[in-house]
């Protein structure tokens, strides 16, 4: 209903002649490329309500799922660049997409404007609670002892805990895990609590209670420092695997070519709404890290997206055997 | 007396009056979405989901539970009304609940359903909050092997929803297994029967899939059908189920209460199986299994029972484990998580008010839907006296505005008429379209668990059968194929069918 009246408004003001300085005049519209109730759908619900309040104008969250991401991701890089269709990208869809999609219809590095970090979720690496192993050498042993014996589980083609789950078999000597695909965090989770695999990566928000509650156990979480929400956890600097630093981050780009001074008004807007109290909390809550001063902004979105495909798309393409 | 203590304190914590107003509202809300043909539950809560980010954490679970139970039931109202199921737990409703409209006997139909959704509710909630924690555990004892099992005696049951020829049910069933298996590989990522279509890479979905074949191909049907045309309208009939019927019905709803609500406990949408196995139950204990999927109040009191027991039950894993068990409770933990309320093991012991004031919600939320629906089954039943030149563009119009806006396509609007030419084929050729979308329900789960299944056991098929709930599952899938196959029992069958 809302997002009806929305358009309709919409539509009425569109009307008008629109300057960028009185940007923006109407609701602008965030695609988030994952179904409702997911950590990037979350996290960009998080932000867009203060960002509402600051530019004066309903950033509204609509979710475009499919093809790990890149549905939406693509409808964005074909939306008009005039500051009312921005999106939520995110690792999977901006760093590994790439070496997934053969098809991928757009470049991460070069079809987007990129906006801002908004938020990361770090990755812990678990296992179910009756595991032999008690910390991450351990574990790191026991890879290597058993090979292909050991169960993998993830959520499903291109899902973090696919990629962040190749990354970590690329990096554990001497281990080859059966990788088992689930159809989400859900089911996978679910299989990992009552022992019908061994052990998988995923994003803290996903796990953390689990961990609490006792139902599965962690080794390690893929942060350098360690987290307020799991203060017991190591880092997996700490625990011994240096090379595995990984975080599910969520990033707000637009569609190439957005004027200047656009970008700057919503830049200004997510790192407000970042620096918000209350987001804060929310962000804390959820384990979520909230970039600091140098890692915010457009350029620093871009250095990352960059540098995240030199490190993504060789290592899986090598780990899938694709080309 | 924990258990009377407890409830005490979730009703302490349902009955204050901003809660209840607001499980009011998202039963209202729900029920008016949902019957917009094709709105499921799903894509209500998503749309609405923001609407609750001012409230309290557990307000706005009241309310969102609320939206979710009236969306439920509003998609029984156009399975019943319209013939199109808003959910594939609601296609079952449609074989005799549709049936029962045409014969004028729509309000009783919607009745039934309500108050046998009630008493299922009742049942659902004192067994959530009894027996929540032991059956977690239960539930915990099914792997992929066994939900694989499961799923192949799911399938026996459908041939049984067959109203002619079992051999075409059959066909329909494989045809619904082959159109599940389109999109993206759960394995290797590679796409398959997409065509290169970037919207089928993700699979069809379900409501396009089901509103062609069922709702929009039988506007076409009745289209080329004038004298069909009046039956609908000739008689209003009866508004509420009479005494007898009632007493009728007690013995379906709560069958369809206990098999629901125990296959609603499975992680892992096992609860869309609760309708289907009810009808079959009721259909094969029946003195005269021929009256089915000619308006059967029993076909439709079971499986409505079993749809909301099940509801409810699916709620289990994310309350006592804090793990989804199917994507509308998935959309319920973003709404726990943006709350700050990141579910798990322990919200039973750290947020007990939450906890227990949603179980005591449920039952909240299933009276109001009795006091909702119980006076809008009057306007319900006069829009059936709406004259078809009217009421089949409406429909036309609310369903593409529905399928349009569970996920912003185009291309879902397309394939829904793609599927009602299908539909139409199928009706003219003598094939009913149940028995496939059954197969298309069942075949996206049977198949991820088949591979899950095979890729933990290493290839080896022993694993279905070494182990014993496994095992248990297949002997009683095999056990009623050979019932069905038996040619003499086939005889007696058919005589049935010929009285």
């Amino acid at each position: 209903m809302k997002r009806l009246l929305g358009a309709v408004i919409g539509c009425v003001v569109f009307a008008l002649p629109a300057f960028a300085q009185n940007y923006p005049t109407r609701p602008i519209s965030m695609i988030v490329p994952f179904a409702a109730g997911g950590p990037t759908d979350i996290i960009a619900r998080i932000v867009a309500e203060p960002m509402s309040r600051i530019l004066g104008q309903q950033v509204i969250v609509e979710n475009v799922a499919g093809a790990g991401g890149t549905t939406g991701i693509t409808r964005g890089a074909g939306a008009k660049p005039d500051g009312y269709a921005i999106m939520m990208g995110h690792m999977g869809t901006h760093g590994v997409a790439p070496a997934l999609f053969p098809n991928l219809k757009y470049n991460p590095a070069t079809d987007f404007t990129p906006i801002g970090l908004a938020a990361g979720t770090p990755i812990i690496i678990v296992a179910k609670k009756n595991h032999p192993a008690t910390n991450l050498k351990e574990f790191l042993a026991w890879a290597a002892k058993e090979g292909n014996k050991a169960n993998q589980a993830y959520a499903g083609n291109a899902s973090v805990s696919h990629t962040t789950g190749i990354l970590l078999g690329t990096m554990m000597p001497g281990a080859s895990p059966t990788l088992v695909p689930y159809t989400g965090t859900g089911p996978a989770l679910n299989d990992l609590v009552s022992g019908q695999v061994d052990f998988m990566t995923d994003q803290i928000v996903n796990v953390v209670e689990q961990i609490r509650g006792g139902n599965i156990k962690a080794f390690a979480i893929a942060t350098p420092q360690r987290s307020p929400a799991l203060p017991d956890l190591p880092t997996t600097k700490e625990a011994g695997l240096p090379q595995y630093e990984v975080s599910a981050w969520n990033a707000v780009f637009g569609p190439k070519g957005l004027p200047a001074d656009v970008t700057a008004k919503l830049q200004d807007a997510l790192n407000k709404a970042l620096d918000d109290p209350n987001s804060k909390k929310r962000f804390d809550d959820l384990g979520g890290v909230v970039p600091g001063p140098d890692g915010r902004g457009g350029p620093a979105l871009q250095k990352l997206v960059e540098s995240e495909l030199a490190r993504w798309v060789p290592a899986i393409k090598a780990a899938t055997g694709k080309k | 007396m924990d258990l009377v203590n407890n409830l005490a304190q979730g009703f302490g914590v349902a009955l204050t009056f901003q809660n209840i107003g607001l499980c009011f509202l998202g039963c209202m809300i729900g029920t008016l979405i949902g019957v917009l043909p094709g709105v499921g539950p799903i894509a209500t809560i998503a749309m609405l989901l923001p609407i609750t980010f001012g409230l309290p954490p557990v307000g706005a679970l009241i309310m969102l539970a609320g939206i979710y139970y009236g969306a439920q039931y509003g998609g029984s109202t156009t399975a019943i009304l319209v013939n199109i199921p808003g959910e594939a737990t609601a296609v079952v409703t449609t074989l005799d609940g549709h049936q029962m409209a045409k014969q004028g006997r729509a309000g009783t139909a919607l009745g039934v359903a309500a108050l046998g959704s009630f008493f299922a509710g009742t049942v659902a909630t004192l067994f959530i909050a009894a027996m929540g924690e032991p059956l977690t555990k239960l539930a915990q004892l099914f792997g992929p092997a066994e939900y694989f099992s499961l799923m192949v005696m799911g399938l026996v049951f459908s041939t049984v929803l067959a109203q002619g020829s079992v051999y075409k049910a059959i066909l329909m069933v494989l045809l619904g297994l082959l159109l599940s298996t389109i999109g993206t590989d759960l394995e290797t990522g590679q796409e398959r029967i997409t065509m290169g279509i970037q919207n089928l890479s993700d699979g069809l979905d379900f409501t396009p899939l089901a509103m062609g074949i069922f709702g929009f191909a039988e506007i076409l049907r009745n289209l080329d059908t004038p004298e069909a045309r009046d039956v609908v309208r000739s008689a209003i009939g009866r508004l509420l189920p009479s005494m007898a019927e009632i007493k009728q019905c007690i013995p379906p709803v709560l069958r369809g209460t206990f098999i629901g609500g125990l296959l609603g406990i499975l992680p892992g949408n096992g609860a869309v199986l609760g309708p289907f196995a009810s009808y079959t139950v009721e259909k094969k204990i029946a003195k005269d299994p021929s009256r089915f999927g000619k308006g059967a109040i029993e076909g439709v009191a079971g499986p409505e029972s079993a749809n909301n027991a099940g509801a409810q039950t699916a709620f289990i894993p994310l309350l006592t484990l804090g793990i989804p068990p199917n994507a509308v409770m998935a959309l319920m933990v973003g709404a726990m998580t943006i709350h700050g309320i990141i579910p798990g093991p322990q919200v039973m012991t750290k947020n007990p008010d939450l906890f227990w004031g949603m179980i005591a919600s449920m039952w909240l939320g299933n009276a109001m839907l009795v006091i909702i629906n119980l006076p809008l089954i009057g306007i319900w039943v006069k829009l059936l006296k709406v004259p078809y030149r009217m009421m089949f563009p409406a429909i036309l119009i609310f369903c593409c505005i529905g399928i349009y806006s569970v996920n912003n396509a185009m291309e879902d609007v397309l394939s829904t008429a793609f599927f009602t030419f299908v539909g139409y084929l199928l009706i003219k050729f003598g094939y009913e379209p149940a028995p496939m979308l059954l197969g298309f329900v069942l075949g996206k789960l049977m198949e991820e668990k088949f591979r899950q299944a095979m890729i933990l056991s290493r290839g080896s098929f022993m694993t279905f059968v070494e182990r014993p709930v496994s095992a248990v599952l297949l002997a009683i899938a095999f056990g009623l194929l050979i019932i069905a196959a038996l040619p003499s029992m086939r005889k007696k069958r058919e005589e049935v069918f010929a009285e």
